[in-house]
């Protein structure tokens, strides 16, 4: 008989499968659990794209989800904001006026003021997250509920971008302008895309082998090699299907690339990092963390800078894709749906749950539907009914599946 | 023996309530104080000025020599005074690992997991502890499990004082030995001990020293071996005149 790992020695853990079969029954081990992570988003989305796909061939077009990644990608920005302050069991309800004040800001600066076009944006960004640390020294010391802060914050910054704007109401920016030509003209050639999806693929190989070596040679049971190349051959392929496709028309644009790059670093900082750690632990239970030592009072300014940041980053984003700023800029329904984007990819409302590739998935979602609706010459009212019901269904979702982890003994 | 941490006149208040008057208490390297005391005497309160969540109004608080502020849990981890809350204080939706190096993981802006992992194994099966896996979340642990847990998550930080809040009071009869096993080898480490509790035979099992708190005042300090259970509890109880006390002195005069 072989030695068992260190951590596979007590005997009434149930034997696993080796190797690809045993991560695979996993999956479905946790799933049944209730710890379904991104499986119901994921089942969502293809129900979504069927449905609207049958109802309008030009949905899943190339051209369709060039657009649909390009219209994300504001949106998403501020809903990984969303994530952060959700996953510490807060919420920010401003960060649609936040995101049109700084777009509003930006167009003053670089258009009214002509300040250098990187000047304009990071004033913006500097302007959120001064928002952030405000929202988190109220909330730190005065112990004002955090909806109650943004509720405040949603109206009082709706009027600033209108003060900022002015009588005009409307700032048109430059189409020559670099901020512009990146969100509406810049495409990653399709040999970048290309070897950005390998750099990926061969990422998630060496990173897993390196991690199954230590492991093994701290006597730890490890991935083998067969779960390792499946993966990565599979995130490979879906990416160069992904790349292949949307590159039949215009590719992927280098503002959906930001926006992926934004959420890979989130999720670096959530998993792998002390901060995330206390995130995590601080939405789960506050008091245990505050006795182990964590700067609480850090972690909640620092969930708040973020989001009002993103929002701030979000603003400009789709300034530069509207290139314009005006008084209905992140008003309507960009403050609910990055909300309900973040809700639908998976992170709970009560704290403590979530990741950062919710956000990617759920504003996935969300445009999908939105996309698709406008493609069926339907109303907006339609499509508000449809997104709520979604979000209400995603909110289901968690509630159950919280039900299911706490039977299961996964909470 | 020297003390490695001494409490002077330490007095706390809630509004009108004076939860704790003039607290003296003394703990040396490798000893175990029994902390005892009837409910709301205090013994809560003393254990979260020590440990930080409290600040203290008045009196000094000398550790290894020196005077000391305990203003923050954070500066009370720096000191080296560990604390196992009763309510334990683990996060249910973090896994073993997570919660055993919760502030203080191992490379904080690269998790090395592997090497967390791995200490956790070492420090569960020098406590003997009996967790299946240390990927579960801590929501799926026994009440005897989780208290496993806390113990160890507190020996991490090497500290020189520990305080136990009634370890043993959700354990069974197994579980309840281990941990004053566990106790055991707190004090051959030279480590010292506070240890909050109720039970009387945990208390004769292991404490070298008891302490009765009553209604927030010291109530006196015994040395284990030459006191009588009977006479513990009639320090806690402010009793001087009952049943057991009276019986305790005619078996006492000849």
């Amino acid at each position: 008989m072989t030695t068992l790992a260190t951590d596979q020695q007590d005997e009434r853990l149930r034997s696993r499968k080796e190797g690809l079969r045993g991560a695979l029954a996993d999956v479905v081990e946790r799933a049944r659990g209730g710890d379904l992570g991104v499986i119901p988003v994921v089942v969502g989305l293809i129900v979504i794209w069927t449905v609207l796909q049958i109802l309008n061939p030009v949905f899943l077009s190339s051209a369709n989800l060039v657009n649909l990644t390009l219209e994300s990608a504001a949106v998403g920005v501020i809903a990984l904001g969303v994530v952060c302050v959700l996953l510490v069991g807060q919420i920010d309800l401003s960060v649609g006026s936040v995101s049109g004040l700084s777009g509003a800001v930006l167009a003053v600066l670089f258009v009214g003021e002509g300040l250098p076009v990187w000047l304009a944006v990071a004033a913006s960004v500097v302007m959120g997250a001064a928002v952030g640390w405000v929202y988190g020294q109220l909330f730190n010391r005065f112990g004002v509920p955090s909806f109650v802060i943004t509720l405040a914050g949603l109206l009082a910054f709706l009027g600033l971008q209108l003060y900022v704007l002015g009588t005009k109401g409307s700032i048109n920016l430059p189409f020559d302008s670099g901020l512009v030509n990146f969100a509406q003209l810049d495409f990653v050639p399709d040999w970048l895309s290309y070897t950005f999806a390998a750099v990926a693929a061969v990422w998630l190989f060496v990173s897993g082998l390196l991690h199954a070596r230590a492991r093994a040679a701290a006597g730890l049971s490890a991935r083998s090699m067969s779960a390792l190349v499946t993966r990565s051959v599979a995130l490979l392929a879906v990416l160069a299907f992904v790349v292949w496709y949307l590159g039949r028309t215009r590719g992927v644009g280098w503002m959906f690339v930001l926006f992926v790059a934004l959420v890979l670093i989130m999720h670096y900082l959530l998993s792998r990092t002390r901060w995330g750690r206390a995130v995590y632990a601080v939405g789960g239970n506050v008091e245990a963390a505050r006795r182990a030592g964590i700067n609480v009072k850090a972690i909640y300014t620092s969930v708040f800078v973020l989001c009002s940041t993103f929002a701030a980053v979000g603003g400009i984003l789709a300034a530069a894709r509207l290139a314009a700023a005006n008084q209905s800029s992140g008003g309507g329904d960009v403050n609910l749906n990055a909300i309900a984007a973040a809700v639908i990819g998976g992170t709970s409302l009560f704290g403590g749950r979530g990741t950062a590739f919710g956000a990617l998935l759920g504003i996935i979602v969300i445009q999908s539907i939105s996309s698709g609706l406008t493609l069926l010459n339907l109303d907006s009212s339609i499509r508000f009914v449809v997104t709520g019901v979604v979000l209400l269904l995603a909110v289901i979702v968690d509630s159950v599946s919280r039900r299911s982890r706490t039977s299961h003994g996964r909470a | 023996m020297t003390n490695v941490l001494s409490l002077r006149g330490v007095s706390k208040t809630f509004g009108a309530v004076a939860a704790l008057t003039g607290i003296d208490l003394d703990v040396a390297a490798g000893q175990v104080v029994a902390v005892v005391g009837d409910n709301g005497a205090g013994k809560s309160t003393l254990v979260k000025i020590l440990s930080g969540v409290h600040p203290r109004d008045a009196g000094t608080i000398t550790f290894e020599g020196r005077e000391v502020e305990i203003p923050t849990p954070a500066a009370a981890h720096r000191l080296g005074i560990a604390t196992v809350f009763q309510d334990l204080a683990l996060c249910e939706n973090l896994d073993v690992i997570q919660n055993l190096f919760l502030g203080q993981e191992i490379r904080p802006l690269r998790l090395d997991d592997v090497a967390m992992e791995t200490r956790s194994w070492e420090l569960l099966r020098r406590l003997s502890a009996k967790i299946p896996s240390v990927r579960v979340p801590v929501a799926a642990l026994s009440g005897g499990q989780r208290q496993t847990v806390a113990i160890a998550r507190s020996l991490l930080g090497d500290p020189k004082v520990i305080i136990l809040d009634e370890p043993t009071a959700a354990l069974g009869v197994a579980q309840t030995a281990e941990v004053l096993n566990l106790v055991e080898r707190l004090r051959e480490n030279g480590l010292g001990v506070i240890m909050i509790s109720h039970n009387m035979a945990d208390v004769r099992a292991v404490a070298d020293t008891v302490a009765v708190l009553r209604l927030g005042r010291n109530n006196g300090t015994f040395a284990v071996d030459e006191v009588s259970t009977e006479e513990i509890i009639a320090a806690i109880t402010g009793a001087t005149d009952n049943a057991v006390s009276r019986r305790t002195q005619r078996g006492r005069t000849p």
